[in-house]
């Protein structure tokens, strides 16, 4: 499966990673390639997911999306400019993408919350009045009340922690976000919360967001498309019904479908004629709902 | 009865605990077996449990017979880690109390004693791991206890093999995976030879192989040594997998009872910020009085609803 296409339109990708080679080591005896040839595209508005196993080479990939990392081959285009082409200055890449790493709580530094997002601002060189401005735009996105803007960063809960880290990013205003696992370690509901912010900041700034994550379920509640990774590369690309329909695929890695999809094929293996297609519970019952009621349908007249 | 964990009318509160609490339970005063161990658990508190003045834990009372696995879920802060970290004595309650096998908690002389019967595992494996070699870890509280070395090496070879982790005993920790780590962390406690395996969101920093192969190594040690399993965890269908599912909320236990009689009540858990494994909320969603915990139950009920619909409507 290649990209999908219904994203190209003549128009440049937002990002796009090209064929990205990257081995770890490199002519040492620990050698290891962690990019083989991996391809990632994401267009302004999408909400792109990334899944795979620890050691598929996800980190790697996000790694290159911002210029942290540099491919040994292939390149990396931000609005169709390769980032290591002369003349572009890594610090813009670096403000265009912004980079959440997992358990981001833990880089919190600063005295106050405040201050803690401010970083990135002031780093841009903001003057004073924008950076207060974006602080409390950032902090409103993650759901942080503003009591907490003088508090210790380390005096908060693990949830808002985590919600003030990704604030910091978010304050700089990147075209596209890009987030490792911003849900890792967090209770349903604060899952929810975080997944509900970034979809709100996605929709009121047409921001690109990237996000990286083990788990299907997620995934399917957020992103519009869905690069798998493994072996080093890109194993599927393409919509969430495209990916998940290639359940062989995905088991086959150790990845898996969500539980209604997988109910909904054992349904048909049970010699139900309902669409397995629906990856989300609501799309399920509705699935369900349409045979159930053609089922019934005939026998009423 | 078998009766193995008792806590009654259990209070307790991070704020009026204050500084008594923390040099009791922190490193070098919580006894050898766990010191290592139990410095991490402890440094990071569940920041706003109790604050605001509402205890962490408001009058729980609990008992856990001998071979049960017990899954107890919560939003953050609804007092689960403190629960666990009552469990072997890491904190105290404030009143009422907390007996393993008859021992009170806040009975400083047995405390070691607890500390053996109840084996603790961490949610982050990184800060669970002392020594450079897994073995060695694993050897970490036999060790501090003065076990005899060829006695060691034989409890530590059969928690190694309990966990599946033989073959990488002379590896580095930081090296391995992190459901391979997390086994590691499994490996020392289980070396005390304990009673009761708690286990505070074991798999929570783990990708889906490694929750996997956690999930596995502790019903397993369940199952075949009758270890007896407390795992706090916010994953709905690791808790599908136990015998018995407590829920937490600001302190208190609010449903107990086994996972089809728990994830039934699912209006509930919403309420309390939780949700139910996709099956159930799938079942729930079409109208089912049902909370089929495997996708088999879950298609075999949805297909008997669809068919009796049919064959009713004719």
């Amino acid at each position: 499966m290649t990209a999908p296409d219904v994203f190209v339109k003549g128009k440049p990708f937002l990002l796009e990673a090209r064929q990205i080679t990257y081995v770890y080591g490199r002519g040492t005896p620990f050698e290891k390639t962690a990019l083989d040839g991996a391809c990632f595209s994401v267009s302004a508005g999408e909400f792109a997911g990334i899944i795979g196993h620890t050691g598929s080479g996800k980190s790697t990939l996000i790694q290159h999306l911002n210029g942290l990392l540099k491919p040994h081959a292939g390149q990396v285009l931000l609005e169709g400019r390769d980032i290591w082409e002369k003349g572009v200055k890594m610090r813009d890449v670096r403000f265009a993408v912004g980079l959440v790493f997992q358990y981001p709580e833990y880089q919190l530094f600063e005295e106050t919350v405040e201050k803690d997002v401010s970083f990135g601002p002031a780093a841009m060189g903001l003057p004073e009045a924008d950076i207060r401005e974006r602080v409390s735009e950032a902090m409103a996105f993650v759901g942080l009340d503003k009591s907490v803007a003088q508090k210790s960063p380390f005096d908060l809960s693990g949830g808002q922690k985590r919600r003030a880290a990704i604030a910091g990013v978010i304050a700089m205003r990147p075209k596209v976000l890009v987030l490792d696992e911003p849900t890792a370690g967090l209770d349903p509901a604060g899952r929810r919360e975080i997944l509900g912010h970034i979809s709100e900041y996605r929709r009121q700034t047409g921001a690109a967001v990237v996000l990286v994550t083990h788990s299907m379920e997620d995934a399917a509640r957020v992103a519009d498309s869905l690069t798998v990774l493994a072996h080093a590369g890109d194993v599927l690309r393409g919509s969430l019904k495209d990916v998940f329909a290639q359940r062989e695929t995905l088991t086959g890695l150790g990845l898996d479908v969500p539980a209604v999809t997988r109910v909904l094929l054992r349904l048909r293996a049970l010699g139900l004629d309902v669409d397995a297609g629906a990856y989300t519970t609501e799309d399920a019952i509705k699935a369900i709902k349409e045979v159930s009621g053609s089922a019934q349908s005939p026998s009423l007249c | 009865m078998d009766e193995i964990i008792r806590f009654d009318n259990v209070v307790y509160s991070y704020a009026a605990a204050g500084e008594s609490q923390e040099t009791m339970s922190g490193p070098g005063g919580g006894g050898a077996a766990e010191s290592g161990r139990s410095a991490d658990g402890h440094r990071q508190p569940e920041p706003d449990a109790g604050a605001g003045g509402t205890p962490a834990l408001d009058g729980v009372t609990l008992s856990v017979r001998r071979g049960e696995t017990v899954a107890v879920l919560g939003h953050n802060g609804s007092g689960k880690s403190t629960l666990v970290r009552m469990l072997n004595g890491l904190l105290t309650p404030l009143s009422g109390t907390v007996t393993v096998c008859g021992i009170g908690t806040g009975e400083e002389d047995r405390l070691l004693e607890v500390r053996q019967k109840v084996g603790l595992v961490f949610q982050n494996p990184d800060n669970q791991i002392v020594a450079t070699v897994v073995e060695e870890d694993v050897a970490f509280a036999l060790e501090n206890l003065g076990v005899p070395p060829a006695e060691i090496r034989e409890r530590v070879d059969a928690a190694l093999r309990d966990v599946g982790m033989v073959e990488y005993r002379e590896h580095a920790p930081h090296r391995l995976s992190g459901g391979q780590k997390q086994r590691v962390a499994i490996a020392g406690a289980l070396a005390m030879d304990p009673l009761v395996l708690a286990l505070d969101e074991p798999t929570a920093m783990l990708d889906p192989r490694g929750r996997g192969e956690v999930m596995e190594t502790v019903r397993r040690l369940n199952r075949e040594r009758g270890v007896t399993v407390v795992m706090v965890t916010h994953h709905m269908n690791e808790a599908a997998l136990c015998g018995r599912v407590v829920v937490m909320d600001r302190g208190r236990i609010r449903l107990d009872g086994t996972p089809e009689d728990v994830f039934l009540r699912a209006d509930e858990l919403r309420a309390l910020g939780l949700g139910v494994p996709q099956t159930v909320a799938l079942a729930r969603g079409l109208g089912l009085d049902a909370a089929p915990l495997t996708d088999e139950d879950c298609a075999r009920v949805i297909f008997d609803f669809v068919r009796g619909g049919a064959s009713a409507g004719g």
